[in-house]
């Protein structure tokens, strides 16, 4: 199966045409944020404060990357699991956010907002960190810089291969257990 | 010297009950603890004791002294090599998958994570970006002690130092507040203290997806195998594709509310390769296996036949009233390692 080529920021009708199973890549600037960045987002969002990035047809990506060693972007940098997200990410999706990207199955609640506002959750591979990272041709922290790891950062990608988990109309992957 | 056993498991054999713990006159340790670690004993191995810089000897004894410049430096080297390449048996395990999985999709993500872990090792990236809580199973012989810091402050700053020289993650932070501790320290430190003068230091860096699908419970005894049984396949099937499958799973059946994990996580050690000596455990373990392989997760959870690469049970006498059951999950890349000093 080929594999569908998106380029971020991603658009309303891009996102309707997925379906779960289908294989994309992902070109363009993604954002790097996982738990206490969430956090630190719906806080600022309940203040009123401006979020570090356009939420309007961004890609984030739950992730963690080890540090750059000298002459790469970046470290290994695979998925993180997603459903710790699942507490802050409708909100986003209801801003916007087009997707997400991570491992793990999502929450009820989740799967409800993507239906609703049109979004989609995508999965990278848990454990192929190092050869994701060569997709990641740039990387530069944009906000929290005391989180560390946890840092939101603004991501270059280069075809970034996923697979659509769940898709905006209800469609799962995962086979039912 | 240092002898570096990693992967040589045989070199430094695997006690598949939890002995170390066990108190004397149980007729399971019979064989006594000093038959646990001989390959890694000071006094009779010829080849270390001609590299025993220092020792202290009093009247009827002799106190070997372990320098803790060459066990941080040693440590260090252990990480770093942990970190990056995939132990030989979690290797052929997923090469074993690879051939019998019968999901293309399932395939392909086998695929990914050999081609990870071959890209990991020629490049020196570590395998997965969560490299871990650095956990460390000791056994120190009695006779042995480290010089200047001590054993732990001494794991400690190698795990600080390894970790940056490294370019590996921090992952420790505040229970509460999550700021992070910026040096992925404190380490997890489980010693036991056994005869001799060897000193023995395997390290795990457990990622947390896993650990987060990792479960114990306390069962009246009349829950008995069946009921291990069903609270293993239940945490599996509750874990899903969360955990980065294929999977390996750690039981622990035994001890008490705070060792029965702690032996799950020791069971994580058994190299995927080397049968398990007891008849019961080792059925068991086949039978687990079985049956989380006929549970449609597949590798990446995205469907398929090899969701586990291998069950690793590991028993400890309990209390009359208990059942302790503890499940203890490690993503694919199971990394570990060991050093015998």
């Amino acid at each position: 199966m080929s594999a569908i080529h998106l380029t971020t920021p991603l658009h309303y009708e891009d996102l309707q045409k997925l379906k779960a199973g289908d294989r994309v890549t992902l070109s363009g600037i993604i954002f790097a944020a996982r738990d206490v960045a969430h956090r630190r987002m719906i806080e600022a969002l309940d203040r009123g404060a401006p979020l570090p990035f356009e939420l309007d047809g961004a890609v984030i990506y739950y992730v963690g990357p080890t540090p750059p060693p000298p002459g790469l972007p970046i470290g290994s940098a695979g998925p993180t699991t997603s459903y710790r997200m699942d507490a802050y990410a409708p909100r986003l999706y209801a801003l916007g956010l087009a997707a997400s990207m991570g491992k793990g199955k999502r929450s009820a609640e989740l799967r409800a907002a993507l239906q609703k506002y049109g979004g989609v959750y995508l999965g990278a591979t848990g454990g192929a960190a190092a050869l994701l990272a060569r997709h990641i041709t740039a990387a530069e922290v944009i906000a929290y810089p005391e989180l560390g790891p946890e840092a939101i950062r603004r991501l270059t990608v280069d075809k970034f291969p996923a697979i659509v988990i769940y898709d905006a109309h209800g469609g799962d992957v995962f086979p039912p257990i | 010297m240092m002898f570096l056993c990693r992967w040589l498991t045989r070199a430094c054999p695997q006690t598949f009950f939890d002995r170390a713990h066990l108190s004397a006159g149980t007729p399971w340790i019979d064989a006594g603890l000093s038959s646990l670690m001989p390959a890694v004993s000071h006094s009779d191995s010829p080849g270390i004791k001609k590299e025993s810089a220092n020792s202290l000897s009093y009247e009827d004894f002799t106190m070997r002294i372990i320098s803790a410049e060459r066990l941080r430096q040693a440590v260090e080297a252990l990480i770093l090599s942990v970190s990056r390449s995939l132990p030989s048996d979690v290797r052929a395990a997923l090469q074993s998958a690879l051939a019998e999985e019968s999901s293309v999709q399932g395939r392909e993500i086998l695929r990914q994570l050999l081609a990870n872990a071959d890209y990991a090792e020629a490049t020196g990236l570590p395998l997965c970006q969560d490299t871990g809580t650095a956990v460390f199973f000791v056994e120190m012989g009695e006779d042995a002690r480290i010089d200047g810091a001590g054993l732990q402050a001494t794991l400690e700053t190698a795990t600080r130092n390894a970790y940056a020289s490294g370019y590996l993650r921090n992952s420790m932070c505040h229970p509460l507040t999550r700021a992070n501790t910026g040096d992925n320290t404190p380490i997890s430190l489980h010693l036991d203290l056994v005869a001799g003068d060897g000193l023995r230091i395997r390290f795990l860096p457990k990622g947390g997806g896993a650990e987060n699908m990792s479960r114990c419970a306390m069962f009246a005894p009349s829950r008995g195998i069946s009921g291990i049984r069903d609270f293993v396949l239940d945490t599996v099937r509750q874990a899903g594709p969360n955990p980065c499958p294929p999977i390996i799973v750690g039981v622990g059946v035994g001890g008490t509310f705070d060792l029965a994990p702690t032996i799950a996580k020791k069971a994580l050690l058994m190299p995927l390769d080397m049968p398990n000596p007891d008849p019961d455990a080792a059925a068991l373990e086949a039978e687990l296996l079985d049956a989380i392989n006929r549970m449609p997760i597949g590798p990446g959870g995205l469907g398929g036949t090899r969701t586990c690469l291998g069950v690793r049970l590991l028993l400890r006498p309990c209390h009359i009233a208990s059942l302790p059951v503890a499940v203890n999950i490690q993503c694919n890349a199971a990394r570990r390692g060991e050093i015998c000093l």
